[in-house]
């Protein structure tokens, strides 16, 4: 996952100015692109936008779980990237699950409402 | 005898009898646990932002005809929001690289820095709250605006106690200096800091970018 920090000090999880300094220019070209993108309505279709906009945001998540967060497979003797897949693996139940759920529920309830529920994200 | 002679001596007592429990208690370095402890609690900070962001995502669309986010949202001030953050996570980093280098001044000096970025985050966001509550847009106004206030104003009160935690870190290392016990801590805090980042992205990205779509 990570090819940056190969230093072999005894503390080890710690970035170097190099890393923190890429990290931050890549973290600000990910947040002005999709500001730009909303900002200036680049995609006529609000779809392509929501799609790109959230495929940035993933690579910005990313981007600081390595370059600040210092996440690699060897840390904590690989627990804690453990404890990051399960987190994970609970994130997306939470959400899809919830969004799954109350959309059905909405639709199938509520008809009188289903135009609202149309624009679910 | 014969069994007996098959066990291994640590696990028997003075008397020869064999123990169920280890003779003595593994010695760990005070804090060695710490930083994979701290990061299991981030991990559940995060299933509780992951509710509020379902919860937001499952009544984003229920305005009951009040305001919707297109009518509140000025994304400028979201992209100044973002950048303070932004710039207080890269302050605390260069924080972190003085505190390996055992320079005190200089660690406390971009502490100070990111306390303030963090001040000016705060600030930006309570001015936005009160704008909205100014305009009639009040938690109790719709289900879109109850979740947006539970999961912004969330990640807004950990800020806060980021910021009160980081000045309690900063009175310690003038008093004690860098000393393990202040390093651990400003680690967990830089752990802590750079994670109410990612949470940001998540907001910006899924409540005042999407929010601007719809």
């Amino acid at each position: 996952m990570s090819a940056h920090d190969h230093d072999t000090h005894a503390h080890g999880a710690h970035g170097t100015m190099g890393s923190y300094m890429i990290g931050f220019g890549l973290s600000v070209i990910l947040t002005a692109i999709p500001f730009w993108l909303v900002m200036t309505g680049y995609f006529a279709n609000t779809q392509t936008t929501a799609l790109v906009i959230m495929a940035f945001a993933v690579v910005q998540i990313v981007v600081h779980m390595i370059y600040f967060l210092h996440m690699n497979t060897r840390s904590e003797g690989g627990w804690s990237m453990m404890a990051l897949m399960f987190t994970l693996v609970l994130v997306v139940i939470t959400l899809s699950g919830s969004m799954w759920v109350m959309y059905h529920l909405n639709t199938n309830m509520m008809p009188a409402m289903t135009h609202d529920m149309s624009q679910m994200p | 005898m014969a069994t007996r002679s098959k066990i291994d001596p640590a696990f028997l007592d003075q008397d020869g009898k064999p123990l169920f429990h280890l003779g003595e208690e593994p010695h760990h370095p005070e804090g060695s646990s710490t930083s994979l402890g701290f990061w299991i609690y981030l991990m559940s900070d995060c299933l509780i932002f992951a509710c509020l962001f379902a919860t937001y995502a499952v009544l984003s669309g229920s305005f009951a005809a009040g305001p919707g986010p297109r009518d509140l949202f000025d994304l400028n001030l979201v992209a100044l929001n973002t950048a303070m953050l932004l710039f207080s996570s890269i302050t605390y980093g260069f924080a972190m690289l003085s505190m390996e280098k055992n320079k005190v001044a200089a660690t406390q000096g971009w502490l100070a820095i990111t306390g303030l970025f963090g001040l000016a985050f705060l600030g930006i966001e309570l001015y936005e709250f009160a704008h909205l509550i100014h305009e009639g847009a009040t938690p109790q106004r719709s289900g879109f605006l109850s979740a947006f206030f539970a999961l912004v104003g969330t990640h807004g009160l950990h800020v806060t106690f980021g910021i009160i935690w980081l000045v309690t870190l900063m009175v310690q290392v003038a008093k004690k200096g860098l000393i393990p016990a202040s390093q651990r801590r400003l680690m967990c805090l830089s752990m802590f800091w750079h994670f109410l980042d990612v949470i940001w992205i998540g907001v910006f990205t899924f409540v005042y970018l999407m929010g601007m779509l719809r």
